[in-house]
């Protein structure tokens, strides 16, 4: 048995970013005595900052759909609820067309998004330009238009989480390195760190990019593997652009890229490689920026003049199907993933932090089992999201 | 309409320049062709520039060198830098008042490669250090591609308008600043191996070990070097006070940009903060400017510049604040006044001793930090990749000129070109130049008062020795083995044959001579003086003052010359009476009015110390931050913004640490930023290779 005399949690949550900081929050607000680890110096340090700030509803998969129409919920009352400012706009999302391969791919999404009944509609490109105009009408044919996503501030959400989760009682430690899931007869007890021991009943995997090593630390394997995206920002500017731009044509280098105008003004964007880099590394290089820069000026030729201002790499903790990875291992009791976000981790985060609260005190609701269903460690994996 | 170009400068030429007409919020004005936006506002006492997008409080020059996006207007619709871009004949220049428009763009661009080039040597900056490591290349025919931000070689180096201390030998001391440039490059530019970029700013060192460039201010290049070498200089280190984002407060070294390079007079009446080198010769090259500087604080007992430098600001007429800090500038749209105050042995100011001065301009010269980012990134991305000059440590010019020598050697040896070692004498004489000051002795003056005997005023150990090549008898000695040494004089009362060479070429206008042959009662007195000729005439009355600037008296000047082979130095000659000749070092020019403090001090109440310029964010916002536990500055960042703006953290970093320091917080407790490129921001359609993006940009 680990040593009595050892602080107790009733959870403790590997990892402070997108996930685990959503999930303390929620877990302390259930009454549960939380204990939330992470490596960094402080909060949202791995991944989430470095994160573009998207959230949309709509997606493929129903799963995630039900989760960010909650998540949408959330983070666009989190104001007047809670009272930070998280830099919340709802501002939509647009996904262009460049030419009839694109609209077909889109309109066929769209059968499935309305049937969730998401507020998402086809653009022609006289539509689409009156929503977006500095559109090159060269470039589109139309698109589609969901006005009710949005973008907030990854760090800044993260943050407002964790300081709400402090004060429900939840404890972070940050500059500790997790080394070891304490299990006895098949049940988690405890975790040792570089700096103490804990006692628990159970370990939430939140580690995103880092979720296979901190699963192996129990002896188990989650098909979690990084892949990295580069990012940047620019200067800020009087407002001229609302929803989020998502252009899913494949160029030379690339797949998909977006960009939106945040509300401070400044435009964030990300591009996905292609053939996908796969690894850890998040050194930025030399060839992202000549390559993002050239489809975003081609495709809205008024960005030329915006200003880059930083740039930097971030990790998409990717599953083999792209849908995330929630539910207890079966091989140990009171392991609890909730890893593979797929890049998603911030906008799904305070979704899967509710559902992680619901696992944990067995109380799902009614439409949760199909959900942990599709988010299954122990599905086929066989599936592909239509577009992730 | 007020004119404030500098028309005549006793070292300076003034060089003819075409006169233009720009608009400035729709009225028109004049400028120069060459010259930056920014000096064309000052010229017409333009300077508040635009207004912060946070808070609405007004904005100006801050660092002048392209580094702090503080100096941002509208030049036809597109936001640029006022410090870099230069000004064209016609344009519209608008202030930038809260966030900027995005100019609509009517066509779809065509794109172009962008340039994509591997050399053998890529230098980053075109200064001391620079200039001479690509020199030492040049001679062994290695490929080398120099790239620098400015429009001109040369980097500090065409600021400085005095004559050089150091080595003779090694680093051309004893000629201004400005000639070792055009030396340095006259040099460079006979070697066929070596091309040169300039207006070309280095943004970021990639992983992939390229290096991104902006050539000639608007083609992205992705220059892929065998060898880095990091010269990129400094940039000047801030000070946390009340009022200090107000326009009118900024770095000495944008002060001398603005008056040596731009020959624009961008104050009248001036307070400088930091008795440092660069504090001490920013307050000399103001005089000289016929700018009046009010007074100088230094925070520490002593000037921690060379004694020379603050004996001859103090002699001119500057009072010396030492043991004082500044409590505030204050001001509604640009400063109006400093307050000043004297600080314990804590450095806390005493209550009681405040004071304040009228003035329009606060320098702040409170040092140096390295521009290393490129250099962090190349070691950590495993570049084959050298530092040199400011960028390696900071020091004098004459040391980073000498430094860049050994880096070019030690570059050519890596590559295989040079098989000699590199003497042992070099990084000996390298250490020598970059020394601070040693010792300081009593002046020693001569027991004789017959004949002619030189007084050499300089009395503290520094690296210098021009002095003991300029007596045609070889009489003035300091120890070769090490410049250090503060030099004699060997000879008598015969020897001196009154060729005043010494007088006019010591760096630190540091020697005078005394010559009693005609009359011993009343001996001439020759005094260096480097202002312009109609300042000082013939049978003037002026004040004489000794080493520090302690008042002598009054006397009569005899005749004002320069002597055959100056450098631009006058020698002045003076009757004085015996009791004060050998005392006498200098001439003051100041009027002490000037220099009165108001009948009250202005008390400064609100609580606007800007600790990041860039987003507004006060100490005060930070300091709390820290108190509320937070020790990652990253966190920092995420809640008060500080260190997410243009500059990317250049200017608040220091200034938080220090916060932290002044909270009693140990550097192992503190996450620093993380730095990501690009370290200059750079518009998106230089990036893409856009066509026709060099029309919008300056050329």
């Amino acid at each position: 048995m680990i040593n009595p005399t050892l602080p107790h949690y009733d959870v403790v949550v590997i990892g402070a970013g997108s996930i685990g900081a959503p999930a303390a929050f929620y877990l302390a607000q259930a009454g549960y005595r939380v204990l939330v680890l992470d490596s960094a110096p402080s909060v949202g340090q791995t991944s989430n900052k470095r994160a573009i700030g998207g959230i949309r509803a709509t997606h493929s998969d129903p799963a995630k759909i039900r989760l960010c129409l909650r998540n949408i919920e959330i983070f666009s009352t989190w104001k007047e609820r809670y009272g930070d400012d998280i830099e919340w706009s709802e501002g939509g999302y647009v996904f262009v067309a460049r030419g009839e391969r694109e609209e077909k791919t889109l309109k066929n999404l769209l059968i499935t998004q309305k049937s969730f009944g998401l507020n998402i509609d086809w653009l022609d490109q006289k539509q689409l330009l009156q929503v977006v105009p500095d559109l090159n009408p060269a470039e589109v044919i139309g698109g589609t238009f969901s006005p009710e996503d949005g973008n907030a501030s990854p760090l800044l959400a993260v943050h407002a989480f964790y300081t709400h989760a402090m004060e429900y009682g939840a404890e972070f430690r940050f500059n500790e390195k997790v080394q070891e899931i304490i299990v006895r007869s098949g049940k988690v007890v405890g975790v040792k760190t570089n700096r103490g021991e804990y006692g628990t009943d159970v370990v939430v995997n939140a580690a995103g990019a880092y979720a296979s090593e901190i699963a192996q630390l129990a002896g188990l394997n989650v098909p979690v593997r990084p892949d990295s995206h580069e990012a940047a920002i620019t200067e800020a500017v009087a407002p001229f652009l609302k929803p989020m731009i998502v252009d899913i044509q494949p160029g030379p280098g690339s797949s998909n890229y977006y960009f939106y105008q945040h509300l401070t003004g400044q435009i964030i964007f990300c591009i996905t490689p292609s053939p996908n880099i796969w690894g850890f590394d998040t050194e930025e290089t030399s060839s992202f920026l000549p390559m993002v820069a050239k489809r975003m000026v081609d495709l809205m030729p008024r960005l030329k003049n915006i200003r880059v201002r930083r740039t930097w790499r971030g990790l998409y903790p990717m599953t083999p199907d792209g849908a995330p990875i929630i539910g207890y291992a079966k091989e140990i009791d009171g392991y609890l993933y909730a890893v593979g976000m797929c890049g998603q981790g911030f906008m799904l985060g305070p979704g899967v932090g509710e559902l992680v609260t619901r696992i944990v005190s067995h109380q799902l609701f009614e439409t949760d089992p199909k959900i942990l269903d599709i988010l299954s460690p122990y599905r086929q994996f066989a599936g592909q999201e239509l577009l992730k | 309409m007020s004119d404030y170009r500098i028309r005549q400068h006793p070292i300076l030429p003034i060089p003819d320049r075409e006169a233009i007409e720009f608009y400035w919020r729709g009225k028109k004005l004049d400028a120069l062709a060459g010259e930056t936006i920014a000096s064309a506002l000052f010229a017409n006492g333009e300077r508040v520039f635009g207004h912060h997008h946070k808070d609405g409080s007004p904005l100006g020059i801050f660092c002048a060198n392209g580094q702090c996006s503080q100096c941002m207007v509208l030049a036809e619709g597109m936001p640029v830098k006022a410090c870099m871009e230069l000004v064209k004949a016609g344009q519209h220049i608008e202030p930038a008042d809260g966030l900027p428009e995005l100019p609509l763009v009517t066509e779809a661009p065509t794109f172009k490669p962008i340039i994509d080039r591997k050399v053998q040597v890529l230098i980053i900056g075109g200064g001391p250090a620079g200039l001479s490591a690509a020199i030492e290349l040049g001679n062994r025919d290695v490929q080398v591609l120099l790239v620098d931000d400015k429009h001109r070689l040369g980097g500090k180096l065409v600021l400085q308008t005095h004559r050089f201390f150091g080595s003779t030998k090694a680093v051309y001391a004893g000629t201004r600043g400005i000639d070792i440039a055009t030396r340095l490059e006259k040099d460079l530019r006979a070697h066929p191996t070596v091309e040169i970029w300039l207006n070309s700013t280095c943004l970021a060192v990639f992983s992939d070990k390229k290096i991104g460039i902006l050539k000639q201010g608007h083609d992205y290049a992705v220059i892929e070097p065998e060898v880095l070498l990091v010269a990129s200089g400094a940039r000047e280190k801030f000070l946390a006070f009340k009022g200090n984002a107000l326009p009118g407060v900024y770095g000495a070294g944008a002060f001398q940009t603005l008056v040596n390079r731009d020959l624009v007079r961008p104050a009248e009446k001036l307070f400088i903060v930091g008795g440092g080198n660069v504090g001490l010769i920013a307050g000399y090259h103001a005089l000289q400017a016929g700018i009046q500087v009010v007074g100088l604080v230094e925070a520490l007992p002593e000037c921690g510049g060379y004694k020379v430098h603050k004996d001859k600001l103090a002699r001119m007429g500057v009072p010396i604040y030492t043991s004082h800090t500044i409590l505030s500038a204050n001001g509604g749209e640009k400063v109006e006044s400093v307050t000043i105050a004297q600080v314990d042995s804590d450095f806390k100011p005493i209550a009681g001793t405040e004071k304040s001065f009228g003035c329009d301009s606060i320098l702040i010269a409170v040092g140096l930090d390295p521009v290393n980012e490129f250099y962090l990134k190349a070691k950590q991305y495993g570049l084959n990749c050298f530092v040199g000059g400011d960028a390696e440590e900071i020091a004098e010019a004459s040391a980073a000129i000498f430094s860049g020598k050994i880096r070019g050697m030690e570059i050519a040896r890596s590559l295989g070109v040079e098989k000699a070692e590199i003497p042992v004498e070099w990084y000996w004489t390298s250490e020598i130049l970059k020394s601070k000051p040693g010792d300081t002795f009593s002046e020693e003056l001569p027991e004789i008062e017959s004949g002619v005997f030189p007084v050499i005023h300089c009395t503290q150990e520094i690296p210098c020795d021009p002095c003991s090549g300029l007596c045609s008898h070889g009489l003035i000695y300091i120890d070769r083995k090490d410049i250090r040494h503060v030099p004699s004089f060997l000879g008598n009362s015969y020897c001196c044959e009154v060729c005043e060479k010494c007088v006019a070429g010591c760096p630190g206008l540091a020697i005078t001579l005394v010559n009693y042959r005609e009359n011993p009662d009343l001996p001439v007195v020759s005094i260096p003086y480097e202002f312009t000729r109609q300042t000082i005439q013939a049978n003037d009355r002026v004040s004489v003052l000794d080493t520090e600037g302690g008042e002598l008296g009054q006397v009569d000047v005899l005749s004002v010359h320069a002597i055959e082979n100056n450098d631009r130095t006058l020698v002045v000659e003076v009757n004085a009476p015996r009791e004060i000749a050998q005392r006498i070092a200098g001439i003051k020019v100041q009027d002490e009015k000037v220099t009165h403090p108001l009948d009250h001090y202005v008390a400064h109440i609100e609580d606007d110390t800007i600790v990041c310029r860039c987003e507004h964010v006060t100490a005060g916002e930070v300091r709390s931050l820290i108190r509320a536990g937070y020790r990652d500055m990253n966190e920092i960042k995420t809640v008060s913004r500080a260190g997410m703006g243009a500059c990317g953290g250049k200017t608040c970093v220091s200034l938080i640490l220090r916060l932290f320091r002044e909270e009693g917080i140990t550097r192992e407790e503190i996450t620093e930023y993380s730095k990501r490129p690009v370290f200059i921001e750079v518009p998106l359609g230089f990036l893409a290779g856009a066509n026709g993006q060099e029309n919008d940009a300056n050329d």
